[in-house]
């Protein structure tokens, strides 16, 4: 009766398709697809306008307005060297809280900080949230400093990327507290493996794509 | 079916917290090799975009390949991701190729 139970429950959210695939790790890889394709756009509208904006504040270069004040280059390296790391460290505890998720109750987990999928959780939340905090800063900054979406090319360029890669990392951020808030009302167990897979699987692309934005953006002058 | 489906689903094991780890490790030296070169005089140099975009992409690719598991998972999922990577990366290009010819033409 019991196991009779447990298969209908393991059915009901189940759902493969005739390729043997759950429909919903499928889909999520799809959509993963089309997001490369939205990214690919606004990295290509950032590039095509690089170095084309007739007024200041530059990315990388001084600028002196009509007026006389010294603008200094605006990106600043440091502060978003450190959330970049931020971020590649949220996708370590987003595999780790995958990891205690899928093999929990497996010797090795019990009971240690491995096995701990809602410390990973909250990890990877906190992560998020602060990689969020440096882009508030930075942009906040770049406003004080004279650089809006509407300055110029290139802010109009920069803050259109990456405000929708912030958003991105919202959307992720309010994924994992979902998952948290799950885990921590019912436990998540090895059936759940896939609702934080897909999550995982967003995540890292957010990642992903913010390697590929601070190459481009902030690294090559 | 979904014993079947769940094998094809998770073909082989995922890598252990030591190989999390390590690519941790790399992705870390990766980056810091980045910024380091930045602030050096071989960002003078006509290297320095290519080796910045072969460190970009290593990094990419080793996410790819063991946080999201392409290097473990089904083929499908392989091709879903790439086909439309590939795709969206020759968009880039072309496109910075037809804005690059027009400003000449101009």
């Amino acid at each position: 009766m019991a196991s009779a139970v447990a298969h209908a429950d393991t059915h009901e959210h189940t759902h493969y398709t005739s390729t043997g695939l759950e429909n919903r790790k499928v889909a999520i890889w799809a959509f993963i697809g089309s997001e490369c394709m939205l990214f690919a756009s606004l990295i290509s509208t950032y590039l095509i306008y690089k170095g084309k904006s007739i007024v200041g504040p530059f990315p990388h270069t001084p600028w002196t307005s009509p007026d006389g004040h010294v603008f200094k280059p605006i990106l600043n390296i440091p502060v978003t060297s450190q959330s970049t790391f931020v971020l590649l460290m949220s996708s370590l505890a987003m595999v780790l809280a995958l990891a205690a998720v899928e093999n929990r109750g497996k010797p090795g987990y019990v009971g240690t900080v491995l096995g701990n999928s809602k410390l990973w959780l909250a990890a990877t939340a906190a992560l998020g949230a602060t990689f969020l905090g440096y882009q508030a800063f930075e942009f906040t900054s770049f406003v004080h400093e004279g650089l809006t979406i509407r300055t110029n090319l290139f802010g109009s360029t920069f803050f259109t990327l990456t405000g929708f890669h912030g958003a991105h990392v919202t959307a992720g951020v309010l994924w994992l507290l979902t998952l948290l808030s799950i885990d921590i009302k019912r436990g998540l167990t090895p059936k759940d493996t896939l609702l934080v897979d897909m999550c995982a699987l967003y995540w890292h692309f957010v990642d992903v794509v913010w390697i590929a934005i601070f190459t481009l953006v902030y690294l090559i002058k | 079916m979904e014993d079947n489906a769940h094998n094809v689903d998770h073909p082989h094991e995922h890598p252990s917290w030591k190989q999390y780890k390590w690519v941790a490790l790399w992705l870390t030296v990766i980056t810091v090799l980045e910024v380091w070169i930045y602030y050096t005089s071989f960002s003078q140099s006509p290297l320095y975009v290519p080796t910045l975009l072969v460190f970009s992409a290593l990094k990419f690719t080793i996410v790819v390949l063991f946080y999201m598991h392409l290097k473990y998972d089904h083929k499908l999922f392989r091709a879903l991701f790439t086909g439309p990577l590939v795709i969206a990366v020759f968009t880039l290009l072309a496109l910075l190729a037809l804005f690059s010819h027009q400003a000449i033409k101009q």
